[in-house]
């Protein structure tokens, strides 16, 4: 993994930026400073970053295809509705909406734990159709749920996903994904990729890899996908198909695989294009294959691919100063 | 003194094939034991029976007296046996510090939740480790290739990064499989006080397979020789070139090739 800029910039400045930005979503949130549609585009950008980078974990530092992001979403989506709407409707959302978003999160890294397990024995092509039954587990398992309202889906959910909320899980999301990619773990996600064979022989224990990086992934994604629920207020199992998955992949592939800075690129080319392309209609559905098509072909790592943004890299990363003479 | 590695009785088939039948042979602490044989003759596949890439038909394989028979091979490297490749196989897209790591990780001891949240004793044990890969790097000469994509490196530096790295997991017993394939005869001369050197330096026990007879002869404590998967003798550099069964199988034609 090589860095974009071999000093880095100064930290503080990255924590002001950090502090400035949040203390935006919540004047945002406060004073009503932009209108709904903003508001919405704003929040829906932090929840693709969220389902990109912890995508990216599997797909790209993992180096696996999975496509079953969205089931996991789905997971989330409908756990965390459960929460707020039939199990602690009575709650204060201040701490709620918390405790629902994170059962979400469990939900769904709790089944991202069993597709691990199948991921020991499997890989590549195989692993990917496996990632794709999975989705389609997913979504009809929910359909033939009535408590949860089957196809017709689930209603009545409230709007708890804040701009400030988006902001702090994406904020916690890339750090916590960060920490993990630069210690022995994320090394050894990344050895599985290189060459599971030496991982192995050189101590790695893969099987642990591959559980913490589905898990970590698919608790994300679940994460997201509580998000996702509480701003848009009802969700339908049709939501959650191969088409939503495959608008985390273009945002990984785009943005560029295994980096966070790639993620972060994906997800806003991806977020403010999806805006841009509003009036095609349902050419967008064509559209977005297509690039995804052209990005496998030209450019598979996208555009950041296995490189970090120096401000994202642990500054115990840098060589010291008299090391470089 | 008690044999650091036993294999007793090995025997690993492939469908019909039987690339290793009945092999046997004890490694003593501090020795360099070499194995050689013509191609396919099944010195690969006892390494990777004792690393435990292949869990053997039949035997049992012994470390310090323990089975590590049916073990996973990351269970195995963490009691201490490292190997390198017969074709080089480092970790090509990373960089040569990160190769080390990942061997130097097998010592830190911190839980990915830990890792996640920063907890001072996962920072404290990453500087550790960042220490020790840049030590180990200063010692095999490739402190200044640090920052280098291991793919990048010359052909003898990514042999030397291999080493380098299956050192890192500080192993009682290194296994080297060709460690002179591809080298001239300078780079093999080069190559023996290397091997020397690291013998000395970490005392590390070697188990080594090697096609390069006068560095097999001249470095080995004891050799095992293989043929068809069969042990066809074993003893010192004196009693294996003397056995009229070696010269026919395989010291005849090597010699007949320099
Ligand atoms: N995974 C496998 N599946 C089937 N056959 C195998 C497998 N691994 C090795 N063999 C066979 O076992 C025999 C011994 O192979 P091995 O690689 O151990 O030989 P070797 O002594 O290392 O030879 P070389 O000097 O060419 O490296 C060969 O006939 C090989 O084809
Ligand atoms: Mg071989």
């Amino acid at each position: 993994m090589t860095r974009w800029l071999q000093h880095p910039p100064p930290r503080g400045v990255l924590l002001a930026l950090l502090a400035a930005g949040l203390a935006a979503c919540f004047a945002i949130e406060q004073f009503g400073l932009v209108d709904d549609y903003v508001r919405f585009v704003l929040i829906t950008f932090g929840i693709n970053i969220i389902l990109c980078v912890s995508l990216n974990l599997v797909n790209g530092w993992m180096g696996e295809f999975s496509v079953g992001h969205a089931g996991f979403m789905a997971l989330g989506a409908y756990l965390s509705a459960c929460v707020s709407v039939k199990w602690l409707s009575w709650g204060d959302p201040l701490w709620m909406f918390p405790l629902a978003v994170i059962g979400g999160g469990l939900m769904a890294g709790a089944v991202g734990f069993l597709l691990g397990l199948l991921s020991f024995k499997t890989r590549g092509d195989y692993l990917a159709i496996i990632t794709l039954a999975f989705l389609m587990i997913v979504k009809s398992g929910i359909e033939n749920i009535p408590y949860v309202g089957g196809p017709r889906g689930f209603l009545g959910i409230d709007n708890h996903t804040t701009l400030l909320w988006t902001a702090v899980w994406t904020v916690l999301t890339l750090w916590t994904i960060r920490n993990l990619v630069y210690s022995r773990f994320g090394r050894g996600i990344v050895a599985v990729r290189e060459d599971e064979i030496a991982a192995n022989a050189m101590g790695v224990d893969t099987r642990k890899a591959k559980l913490t990086a589905f898990v970590v992934s698919s608790f994300f994604g679940g994460v997201a996908g509580a998000l996702f629920a509480h701003q848009l207020q009802f969700i339908n199992p049709s939501v959650f198909d191969i088409v939503k998955s495959t608008e985390i992949l273009v945002m990984v592939y785009l943005g560029g695989v295994g980096s966070l800075a790639g993620s972060i690129l994906g997800a806003t080319a991806f977020t403010f294009l999806s805006q841009a392309l509003q009036p095609l209609g349902t050419w967008r559905m064509v559209i977005l294959p297509l690039i995804l098509v052209l990005l496998m072909i030209f450019r598979p790592r996208g555009i950041m691919g296995m490189r970090e943004f120096s401000w994202f890299v642990p500054q115990r990363e840098f060589p010291k100063k008299e090391d470089k003479k | 003194m008690k044999p650091l590695l036993e294999v007793r009785g090995v025997t690993m088939r492939f469908g019909g094939l039987v690339a290793l039948s009945d092999l046997s042979f004890d490694v003593t602490p501090g020795h360099a034991h070499g194995i050689i044989g013509p191609n396919g003759a099944g010195k690969t596949t006892a390494f990777n029976v004792i690393t435990g890439i292949y869990a053997p038909t039949q035997g049992d394989v012994l470390f310090r007296g323990e089975s590590v028979t049916g073990c996973r091979p990351s269970t195995i490297a963490h009691r201490g046996i490292a190997r390198t490749f017969q074709n080089i196989r480092l970790f090509r897209d990373l960089t040569v510090f990160d190769n080390v790591r990942i061997a130097c990780d097998a010592h830190a001891r911190y839980s990915w939740p830990g890792a996640m949240i920063q907890l001072p004793s996962a920072r404290q044990a990453e500087k550790e480790t960042i220490g020790r890969c840049t030590d180990l790097l200063e010692k095999f000469g490739l402190g200044n290739e640090i920052h280098e994509r291991a793919g990048d490196l010359p052909y003898g530096s990514q042999r030397r990064l291999e080493i380098a790295r299956a050192m890192a997991l500080q192993p009682s017993l290194l296994l080297l499989d060709e460690p002179a394939a591809g080298m001239n005869s300078a780079e093999t001369l080069n190559l023996v006080e290397f091997l020397g050197w690291l013998r000395d330096h970490f005392s590390v026990t070697m188990l080594l397979i090697e096609h390069h007879m006068q560095l097999v002869m001249t470095f080995c404590d004891r050799i095992t020789v293989l043929d068809f998967g069969k042990t066809i003798a074993e003893g010192t550099a004196d009693e294996v070139r003397k056995n009229p069964e070696v010269i026919e199988a395989y010291l005849g034609q090597e010699d007949g090739h320099e």
